[in-house]
């Protein structure tokens, strides 16, 4: 019997110095390969949180659809709010293949089990809240995601490597909004500096924690769940952006941002860490209503999903009899 | 009742000539519906010219711990490949 | 036909397009799947590529200097000339789809004939309109088979929606003053000429569905003149909220 344990426990071990080695060879992971259940099980979180992020995060804008100030603007709205839900259903599946189903997963979000992105529970309160949400929020995302095109299983980098593709535009979109704005009259410089005003330090949490509070990080870098870690990524978020604020003319909400000519970065002042770990357990301004609404969607649709099953049963069993006949 | 839609597999055409590739999954209740989901989720760029769909549970894939036995004995097959045999440089249309 | 005959008509088509599009655009993140969610969306998209294609034709015919957005976002509210169907709310997916169903049906049968109308920018819109109402049409009509043969419940919810937006059907077919000009002048579509084929036809899919074909001889009209429901106050306050609050300034 002990010898039985041990040699599993050898076997175990093997096994996961090779599946190590294969991803620090840059070798793909596909679902049906051995892995550890850590792994799994990490993926399983990281990638429905991811998702959840998207379609919750269709509602902030949603709330706009219907306002849009031109058709330009409605039509780009619109299919920037459509991406996210095609970028959720990609996740999803990703997600999907590590054998957890998508109701599952939905189960998890409207039960307040399972995490998205806090930047959502945040409300959208004027037009410039399109043009900074594209310009900072997406901005914010696709240096999160970029690396992850490239992240150790390969469902969850290929779904990746689409959405990137498709999010190009989002981000030009916010930002040309925001420069319209500041190109407009006074009332819309102040709506696009109230934006950022609100807007920028919920991005800046976006890269979570700083990297002595973070648990994650070494296991993640590991897997190529993360290249970098949250500190330098929010460095390279701020010395990219403060440039773009600069050329809208607008001011980043920040006494302490000044260049560093020593460091080549900008330093920024303190983070209130206090409101993120508000938000991310829940008491954000909008948490409630972006759950509720979430699951409204999904309870209200129970009947519709029934209904199509139902009738796909009736149309097989016509065909079972057609077939005897 | 409780029965979730089933998930599809979907393979996109992105042009006559080229073959149809994997391009992900969705939900559907029946075949028809996985098409017209497909289309809209899939192709809303232009990216397809003809779409299919399986229901993911009729495909049959190999099992990776047998990738042994499979694929690596074509490993060493060398002479399956052009550049195994040896011809004179200056030798044309071969 | 005057220039504003002409104009009056194209409002009364590309009004549908809006109203139905803002509607639609309502859903976004609200619907029963990820799935259906991205399908109206994209249903919603191609009706506001119709309207823009419209209302810049329109905005050329106008005398003033006159844009699209002008003519989207700040007519008063007995301007829209949409039908009262497409301004009804989305009480629930079996509202939307029999709505859907219902105006594809005639939006489809529209365009076939606006093909060959006289004036070639209404030809153009047409023939490059006439394929996505090709889809939406497939879409609403499958869904309508699927609600109505479906589960007890489905079948309930969707026949109510029949029945209540089934009055709505009869102003598909009226002809205004404007109209009866345009089509004198061979631009226009006697949609009154429709009408057979279009009872016809969605009979023939609710029989299908399953569901009763409702009785009633009386019928709702007023769209057409701009004498709308209560709905349309708030759809236009929503639509054109930036452009009252914030007049006269580029987005």
């Amino acid at each position: 019997m002990e010898n039985q344990e041990k040699m599993n426990k050898e076997k175990l071990k093997s096994m996961e110095a090779i599946f190590e080695a294969k991803i620090a060879n840059d070798e793909k992971i596909e679902p049906k390969d051995w892995m550890p259940e850590k792994y799994r099980k990490t993926h399983i979180r990281q990638i429905s949180q991811h998702a959840h992020s998207e379609i919750v995060g269709m509602l902030p804008e949603g709330n706009w659809i219907t306002r849009a100030p031109s058709l330009r603007r409605k039509v780009a709205l619109l299919a920037k709010v459509q991406d996210e839900a095609g970028h959720g259903l990609y996740l999803y599946s990703a997600c999907e293949t590590l054998g957890i189903s998508r109701e599952e997963m939905y189960d998890q979000l409207h039960s307040g089990k399972a995490k998205y992105s806090s930047i959502f529970n945040y409300p959208t309160l004027t037009w410039a809240d399109m043009g900074a949400i594209g310009w900072l929020v997406d901005g914010a995302a696709i240096i999160n995601q970029v690396p992850l095109c490239n992240t150790s299983f390969g469902p969850y980098a290929r779904a990746m490597v689409r959405v990137c593709k498709e999010e190009s535009f989002h981000q030009r979109q916010g930002y040309e909004i925001m420069m319209t704005l500041c190109n407009g009259t006074q009332e819309q410089k102040d709506m696009a500096q109230d934006a950022l005003n609100r807007w920028w330090w919920p991005s800046l949490m976006m890269f979570g924690p700083t990297d002595d509070e973070s648990t994650h990080t070494e296991q993640s870098m590991k897997w190529k769940l993360k290249r970098k870690t949250n500190d330098e990524l929010r460095q390279q978020f701020i010395d990219q952006t403060v440039p773009q604020a600069d050329i809208l003319g607008l001011t980043v909400p920040d006494l302490d941002l000044r260049f560093n000519n020593d460091t080549g970065h900008y330093d920024f002042g303190k983070i209130d860490w206090d409101e993120f770990w508000q938000v991310v357990k829940g008491h954000g301004r909008c948490n409630k209503e972006r759950i509720s609404a979430r699951k409204n969607a999904w309870d209200n649709g129970k009947w519709v999903r029934d209904a199509a099953v139902a009738y796909a049963e009736k149309q097989s069993d016509k065909e079972e009899v057609k077939k005897a006949v | 009742m409780n029965k979730n839609w089933p998930l599809w597999e979907v393979f996109v055409r992105s042009k006559n000539g080229l073959e149809h590739r994997h391009f992900g999954s969705l939900r559907a209740a029946d075949a028809e519906m996985a098409l017209n989901n497909a289309r809209d989720v899939y192709t809303r760029r232009s990216e397809g010219v003809s779409i299919w769909v399986v229901e993911s549970k009729n495909i049959k894939a190999s099992n990776p711990e047998h990738n042994g036995e499979l694929f690596e004995p074509a490993a060493d097959k060398a002479y399956r490949h052009p550049t195994f045999y040896n011809l004179p440089d200056d030798i044309e249309h071969m | 036909m005057t220039n504003e005959n002409l104009i009056q008509y194209l409002y009364g088509i590309a009004d549908n397009s809006l109203i139905l599009g803002q509607r639609l655009g309502e859903l976004c993140g609200h619907g029963p799947t990820l799935e259906t969610d991205i399908a109206l969306t994209n249903i919603s998209l191609d009706l506001f590529g119709q309207v823009r294609s419209y209302f810049q034709y329109l905005a050329e015919l106008s005398k003033d200097d006159l844009t699209e957005d002008d003519l989207a976002f700040l007519r008063k509210e007995r301007e829209y000339k949409n039908l009262l169907l497409v301004e009804q709310p989305n009480t629930d997916f079996a509202y939307i789809i029999v709505r859907q169903y219902f105006f594809d049906v005639f939006h489809y049968m529209l365009l076939e004939k606006l093909q060959d109308s006289k004036n070639v920018n209404l030809q153009g819109i047409a023939k490059k309109s006439i394929k996505e109402v090709a889809y939406h049409q497939r879409f609403s009509g499958d869904w309508l088979l699927r609600l109505g043969d479906g589960t007890e419940e489905s079948k309930q919810k969707v026949q109510q929606a029949v029945s209540d937006l089934w009055v709505f059907t009869d102003e598909l077919f009226h002809v205004t003053k404007d109209d009866e000009a345009v089509i004198k002048a061979g631009h226009g579509v006697d949609v009154r000429l429709l009408k057979d084929d279009y009872y016809a036809k969605i009979t023939n899919q609710l029989k299908q569905a399953t569901l009763e074909v409702p009785e009633t001889k009386y019928f709702q009209k007023g769209g057409k003149q701009g004498i709308h429901s209560e709905h349309m106050g708030y759809i236009l306050a929503d639509m054109q909220f930036m452009q009252r609050a914030y007049p006269d300034m580029k987005w």
